[in-house]
This record gives C-alpha cells, structure tokens and sequence, in this order.
C-alpha cells in the first residue's frame, strides 16, 4: 500500500472508534469501550508504522505523497481538496501521536474506571487523536485550520469533563477563547496566503513563496507573524500560556496527552512545517525563538515556586515546549522535532506519575502535604525519578540529547543566538532544580497520613469527594471524578503505561547521538531539505562539548535542588521571606493573568457594560422603540383594511412584490 | 399542432385553477386541482419534459391528491360563506394579483431577450428530458441536492407524524 | 409555441393560485392554492429549460415536486391536527401572529 493509503486509514480508526463510543455508549459495557478506545488508536499506531515502511521504502526525493479524497470546495477556479500530505515529518508525528496516545489510553482504561462517563472520557479522547492526526496530517491550511480547531474543541471538551465542576467548565472556556485568538491568527494567515500567492496546498504554497516573496517582504513576515499568534496560542507561549495551567482542572491522563504531548506541541509542528515561509521571514523566526526562550526562563521561575503538583508539570510544559520554539525558530528542525518526541515520552510520564500520586492524596494536589511516597509507591517513585532525570537533562536520559541538541544549535550560530544559547543553559538549570523539587519533597521522608495509610492497609484513602482547588464538596455522579482511585502500583493497565513510557524516557535519546547515529536527523531530512540550514550543523566535536556543558549544568542544578529540599530544607522559607516580592511576583505567575485581565478582560467587560447600559439602552432602545411606534401605528392603519392576520400579510407581501416589479418596469423603459 | 395542443392544455390548466379558487367544497376543490395537473402534464410534455409530465401525474395527481381527498374527506365539507368578512381583501386581492400578471406579462412580452420569441427546439438534443437523462442528472450532478430531498422527506413524514399523532390529541382532549 | 406563451401562462396561473391564497379561508383550500402557484413555478422552470436546452431545470422542477410533497404532508398534519382538537378550520381564527 502507498504510503498515502496509510495516512488515510492512521485517520479512520480514531474516527471510528470515537463514533462507535459515542453512539453506542448505552449498548456496550465500559471495558468493551476502553478496549474498542485503546484498539482504535493502536490500529492508527500500526497503520503509522505502515506509513513509515512505506515512505522509507521511496527514494529520498519523493518522500513527499500528497492524497486527496476529493474536492472539499471549488470556487472561481480555486479548490480546496480534502487531502493529506504525507512526508517524514508528518509520519514521525503520527507516530509520536499515535505512540503516546496508545499509552495513554491504556493508563485511562485503569485510572477512568470508577467515572460514570467512562463512555464520554474515551469518545471525546478518540476525537481528540483524530483531531491532532488531522491537524498533521492535513495537506493544506485550509485542512489544517479545521484539524487545528476540532483539537481546540476536543481539548475544551476534555479539560470541561467533569462539567458540573464549575473551576473545571472556567478552565476550559479559558482555554478555548485563547485558542480560539489563535485560530483567527490562523485563519488570517492562510486568507493572506492565498491572496497573495492563490493556493493554499503546501507543496504549491512552499513551491511559489520563494518566487513571490523576497526576504523579509512585509507580506510574508504578516503571514508569518499570524501563524506564530496561532502557533503561541495552541502551544501556551507568552503572552497566551495562561490558559495551560488551569487546563490542569481536567482528568490526569488529559494533561498527559493534550496538554503535555500532544496539542501543545501543535504549534512547534506549524512552525517546522511552514519553515520555507519562517526562512523568507528572518524577522518571524527570530521573535518565535525570542518568545520560546522568554516563556522558557518565565515558566521555569514560576514552577520553582507554585506548590500544585500538575501546575509545576504544566509550568515546566510550557518551558519545554518554549525550547522548541527556539530549535524551530533558530532552524534547528529536526533537533526540535527530536525534542518534541523525547519532551512527549518524559512529560506524559511525569503526568501519569503524578496522576498515581494525587488518587493516592484522594486527589489532593498540593506537594506541601505529600511526603514519603518513595515507600509508598515504590514503582511510581521509580517512575517520577526517571521521568525527572529525563526532564532536568541527566547524562544519557533521552531529554539530555535532544535539549543540548537544540542549545548547541543556538551557540553555532553565534551572535545574538548566543544569548539565547545562555538564557536556555539558565533555563535547564531552573528545570533541574523544579523537577527535583517535586521529586526531594515527595519522595523521601516519613510518609504523610495518606501514604501510611497505603503502607498499613495496601488501597488508597477515600476521602470526601471534593474540588481539590477550592475544597468544595462533591458526590461522585456523572460529570465529576468517580468514587474509586487508582494507583500505579495496582492497575495493571496504569502500570503497562508508565512502565513502556519510563523505558523510552530513559532510552530514546539513544537514536540520536550524535556523531553515532542520528536517525531522527537522517529521516527527518527530505522533509527539511529545502532548508537553507540543511548543510550547516555544530560538528560532533561542538555537539559533545555541549553535551558535557549540558551534563555538568543538569546535575548541579539537581545538587542544589538537594541543597535546597534535602540538605537544608530551611533555606526556601528564608528566602521566600527574604525575597517577598520576587516569591509573590513567581507565585502569581508574573501576574499574567491580571496583566491580560487589566489590558484586554476589563476593557472588553466595560466595553460590554457600556453597550448594554448606555448604547443599548438608549440608542438600541430608541431605535427600536421609535421602529415599533412607527411599523405599530402603520399597523393600526392597515389593520382597519383586513380582517385576517395570515392573508392580510400576504396581500402586504403581493402589493410588496406589484410595487417592485412596477419600479423595475419603469426603469427599463 | 402544436399551437392547437397548447391552447387545449392551458385553457384545461386555467379552468381547472379557477375552479379549485372558485368551489365552495374543497372536496371539489382538489377535484378540480387534479383536473389541472393533469392538463399542466400535458404542457409539459409540450416542453419536452417527459419524465416530469409522467411523475407529476403519478405523484401529484396520483399519491399527493389521494391524500388531499382523505383529509377534506375526514374534516369534511365546511362550506365557507362566500362573502368575507372583510370586503376589502376580496377587492384589493384580486386588483393586486391581476397587476402582477400584467406585469409579469408585460416583462415578459416586451423582453429584449430575443430567445423568448423562439420555441427552443434548436438547442434541444436527442434525449433531452427522457427519464434516462434525468436520472442520471439526478444521481450525478445533483447527488447532495437529492439525497438532501429524500432527507426533507423522511423529515416530513416525521414531523406529521407528530404533528397528527392520535396519543397527544387524545392526551390533551381528556 | 414560442417560449413566452408558457411564460404568461405560469403567470396567470400564479396569480389565480395567488388569488385564491388571498380570498380563501379555508386551510385545506389555501394549500391547495400553493399547489397552484408552485406548479405554475415548475411550469416557468421548465419553459426556460427548454430555452436553454438545459435540463438542469428539470431536475429542479422535480426537487420543487419534493419539497411541495413535504408542505403538503405537513399542511394536512397541521389541518388533521386542529380538526381534532375541534379548533376551526379558518385561517382568520389562527392569530398567534397578531403582534
């Protein structure tokens, strides 16, 4: 089979499995659904794996296979196909997709057990891969725009879950307003993009922008700049990261898949798949690694300070994906894209540990209170350990390569890349320390209430069912978290999962080392190869001395994270106090929320009082009473001719239709 | 021929339109509907649209005016007075509708489009309007407007179902 | 028969189906009088069918066949309706739309 047909069936399963739950969700038990769930996206794996045979099965300068079902609109001479555009970049991101998605899903089949919408949890997460497959897969932007906003969609569905939690429903609006910004940034761009070079095809678009465009054409950095506010708003990156952290409000095994590996990455994929555009546009790129090493340093400084479990992954999510942001932006695709699957295996680890921990807590998430889990649960504290050694960049985890992949990048191309070269070193050591936090505050010490009551009595507490963010009580019917949890030590499926995923944590970086092997390099090049960075790379001496700069910078930052937590736990409280302002300033996430409440929320509400107060109720108001007296007292006048309402409109609408005729005989005379 | 054909069907259309306006039994009413499409079928087939000619007897005249019979047999004869309520509808009505038809009539005839004084034969090809023709316009060209058909159909059947169902009339009556 | 013949004959029967809407009371007539002014529609479709050489025209006549089949099958649902919950069959008794 062609590597196209692949591509197609990679869309079909997820889509049919979605459908099949979601309509028969009162026929078949949930097992059956969580089974037909996790089988729908391991087909899609395989049928990935399918894909890939056959694209290495081309020569190299016909890796690119465009397919079209058929025509999705054709106006004036302009169509729009329903194709898919299949080249090494879209299948390794099949592939990463459909991997971790497979993973994930046999998590959620344990930990989604006792939710009453286990139906709904595994519908809207088979759409939620078939949206992202088809946001990669699409062969055009018009195609893209509307993968980009079903995974909107799916990921308001997902955080809104469990819809009678009012945080939960506020998150997910959250998320889909911003995301919805970066749709209109989108749509902008692909409407610029064809008013300016009049198709919409990558391959076309690819093919003509370097005729139409000369660098830094005005046209193109607009282009250019729409799609990074489209690329910013799905990958939370300053100024629109802070829906990212309220989308924790959704089920642990979401913020593994959507909001760690999977849709927030969308936006590094936009950038790398419209890197022809981002080579004309210097400009564009530059500001996107700009912005990627801003959010990097931000996100970083917050994680090291809020206390909520799945914030601090959440932080150090947009902190990760801000390191892409800077590979894509620089020009170092591949080894973004290396990160991107290496950040997926480690983050929806870390998740999933996490995930473990809080049903442990009775879903309590604030690491204050946990302590001792290391005795606990041995096999998830193994898990969180890899996940965090990973994560911070130790020596021969997959995160070590394919962050200093991106940092040796920067520092080759010297000048003001050098900079961003040192603020992301300054970043890896913000992560060293964060995700050390986590791990030295958790792990060690006398186990906490609910882990000794997990030591003594081998299930978890069941605490009273409640919000864990404002401690409002709940019952467990459809539409909040079930009654039972689970934890990784004892749900086989949760187990299979984290263990799978710990394995290519610790190893996956092994595919690309370089000088050695660079395999993600290798088949990633015919998608990169009209780069004007294909030639240019740091030699294998370059790359190893950063390796080691790398190395050195991890395992200080996790020496001082044992400092801090470990050796003298007094330390953190003393400079907190020291430093008020600054442990304010990291706690409110740098007042983010309230700037964009100040700038935009508040006027947009005044705005919205003002209309209904004053315009609408005056000049609206007016207008319309002023309408109703005249058409009411016009009434009055014809009501006295007619008897029949029905009729009487009637002969309005016939002396309507005489009177226009009569004007248009009059004028062609 | 074709002259004497026409005048024969379009006096036939017009006196059974004016009688389906003018009977005071509806049950005459939709007699005299049928007598006009079957007349109307006839100008049809002088367009050359011969599969539309026979579907509309088989389907208006036919299916569509049984159903007509069955429900102004089932409410029954209510004869209407003759004379309305409001005079000035009776009056005004009818001047209305007559200035329409002069002025669609007079657009018409004093057209500038010169094919409107043709009889279109010469653009007409072999198989034009035979239900082979059609059909395969139907299941070609127009595949998304007939499915879309068939689905106002089923829609409709739905809806009068509901709309006459026996359980909620009784439901409310007691 | 030249084009514009069929052409004013749909118009007279529009406006005698248009009359009838106008002066009638009774719902089950009125409908019957839509029938009227649709297939004086079709009528026209098709005269400029056959002027054109299009059959395109055709098929909308038979679309418009449909879609009277289904105004039909809902009027008479309305009318059966209201015959049994013993309302009048007027439409100058149906006023819910006086504003």
């Amino acid at each position: 089979m062609s590597a196209a047909t692949w591509g197609w069936l990679v869309l079909l399963f997820p889509l049919l499995g979605s459908l099949l739950i979601g309509f028969s969700f009162r026929k078949i038990p949930p097992k059956v659904a969580g089974a037909v769930g996790i089988g729908a996206i391991f087909l899609a794996f395989l049928c990935g794996i399918g894909a890939l045979i056959a694209v290495q099965g081309e020569p190299s300068e016909s890796r690119h296979v465009a397919s079209s079902l058929w025509e999705y609109a054709s106006v004036g001479g302009f169509t729009i196909d329903l194709g898919i555009y299949v080249d090494p970049l879209s299948v390794f991101m099949v592939l990463v997709i459909t991997g971790v998605s497979t993973l994930i899903h046999v998590y959620s089949y344990s930990y989604m057990q006792s939710d009453e919408g286990y139906h709904r949890f595994f519908s809207y997460l088979n759409f939620f891969v078939f949206s992202m497959l088809l946001l990669v897969l699409a062969g055009n932007f018009a195609l893209l725009i509307v993968g980009w906003a079903f995974v909107g969609f799916a990921s308001y569905a997902l955080i809104s879950y469990w819809y009678r939690r009012e945080t939960a429903t506020k998150a997910g609006m959250k998320a889909f307003v911003i995301n919805v910004i970066g749709d209109i940034g989108l749509v902008l761009a692909a409407i610029l993009i064809f008013r300016e070079l009049g198709v919409v095809d990558y391959a076309a678009v690819f093919e003509k922008a370097p005729e139409v465009f000369s660098t830094n054409q005005w046209e193109v950095v607009a282009i250019c700049l729409l799609l990074l506010v489209g690329a910013f708003a799905k990958s939370a990156q300053m100024p629109f990261h802070t829906w990212l952290a309220d989308a924790m409000e959704g089920p642990t095994p979401v913020s593994a898949l959507i909001h760690a590996a999977t849709m927030v990455t969308a936006g590094v994929y936009l950038v790398a798949r419209a890197h022809p555009l981002f080579e004309l546009a210097p400009t564009a790129a530059d500001l996107a690694a700009w912005v990627g090493v801003g959010t990097l340093l931000v996100a970083g400084t917050i994680a090291i300070v809020v206390t909520d479990l799945k914030r601090i992954i959440a932080f150090s999510t947009m902190s990760q994906i801000g390191y892409m942001f800077v590979a894509v932006g620089i020009g170092a695709y591949s080894a973004g894209m290396f990160h991107l699957m290496t950040h997926a295996f480690f983050k929806a680890l870390l998740f999933m540990a996490a995930g473990s921990i809080i049903s442990a807590m009775a879903n309590r998430q604030n690491i204050d209170h946990m302590k001792g889990f290391g005795k606990a649960m041995p096999f998830t504290a193994v898990m969180l350990i890899i996940g965090a050694l990973a994560l911070s960049g130790f020596p021969g985890t997959s995160g070590w390569f394919s962050k200093d992949e991106i940092i040796d990048f920067a520092s080759f191309r010297g000048g003001m890349y050098e900079v961003m070269a040192v603020g992301m070193l300054i970043g890896a050591f913000l992560t060293a320390i964060y995700s050390f936090r986590i791990i030295f505050r958790i792990l060690p010490g006398k186990p906490c209430d609910e882990a000794q009551y997990l030591i003594d009595n081998g299930h978890v507490v069941h605490g009273e069912p409640g919000n864990p963010a404002t401690g409002e009580l709940e019952d467990t019917e459809v539409g909040y978290p079930g009654e039972e949890h689970h934890i990784a030590e004892q749900a086989p499926g949760m187990k299979i999962g984290m263990a799978v995923l710990g394995f290519l944590a610790l190893v996956g970086g092994l595919l690309q080392i370089p000088g050695v092997d660079e395999v993600i390099t290798k088949f990633l090049e015919p998608s990169f190869e009209d780069s004007i960075f294909v030639n240019s790379h740091p030699t294998v001496a370059e790359a190893w001395t950063g390796l080691g700069s790398g190395a050195l910078i991890s395992i200080v930052g996790i020496f001082t994270a044992w400092l801090l937590y470990v050796k003298k736990p007094g330390i953190p409280s003393r400079l907190e106090q020291r430093l008020q302002p600054v442990h304010s300033l990291l706690v409110n996430k740098w007042y983010f929320d309230e700037i964009i409440d100040f700038l935009i929320v508040n006027p947009v509400k005044a705005f919205g009082r003002f209309s209904n107060e004053i315009f609408e109720r005056y000049v609206i108001n007016g207008l319309t009473s002023g309408t109703v007296g005249v058409i009411r007292s016009a009434g009055g006048a014809v009501r006295d001719l007619q008897s029949g309402m029905l009729r009487g409109y009637a002969v309005l609408m016939l002396f309507g239709v005489v009177g226009l005729l009569l004007y248009f005989l009059i004028r062609s005379i | 021929m074709t002259e004497v054909a026409f005048f024969v069907g379009a006096i036939g259309a017009i006196g059974g339109a004016i009688a389906v306006v003018a009977m005071r039994n509806p049950f005459y009413s939709v007699l005299a509907l049928v007598v006009h499409l079957v007349f109307l079928a006839g100008i049809f087939l002088l367009l050359r649209a011969q599969f539309i000619a026979a579907a509309q007897i088989v389907v208006y005249a036919g299916a569509v005016m049984v159903i007509y019979v069955f429900v102004a047999a089932y409410v029954g004869g209510i004869e209407e007075p003759m004379f309305d309520s409001s005079p000035m509808l009776r009056i005004v009505g009818p001047i209305l509708a007559v200035a329409l038809f002069v002025e669609i009539s007079i657009a018409v005839l004093g057209s500038s489009l010169t094919a409107l004084g043709t009889d279109g034969s010469d653009k007409i090809q072999g198989g034009f309007g035979t239900p082979e023709a059609i059909g395969k316009l139907m299941l070609e060209d127009f595949l998304i407007a007939f499915e879309a058909a068939s689905l106002l159909l089923l829609v409709a059947a739905v809806a009068a179902i509901i709309l006459a169902g026996r359980k909620k009339a009784q439901k409310e009556a007691a | 028969m030249d084009i514009e013949w069929y052409l004013v004959l749909s118009a007279l029967l529009f406006t005698i189906g248009f009359t009838g809407v106008l002066i009638r009371r009774n719902p089950v007539v009125i409908l019957l009088c839509l029938e009227l002014m649709l297939s004086a529609g079709a009528l026209a479709m098709l005269a400029f069918s056959r002027m054109l050489g299009d059959q395109d025209g055709q098929v909308m006549v038979l679309i418009v066949l449909v879609v009277a089949a289904c105004e039909v099958v809902v009027g008479l649902g309305i009318v059966v309706a209201m015959f049994r919950r013993r309302l009048p069959l007027d439409v100058d008794d149906m006023k819910e739309l006086k504003g």
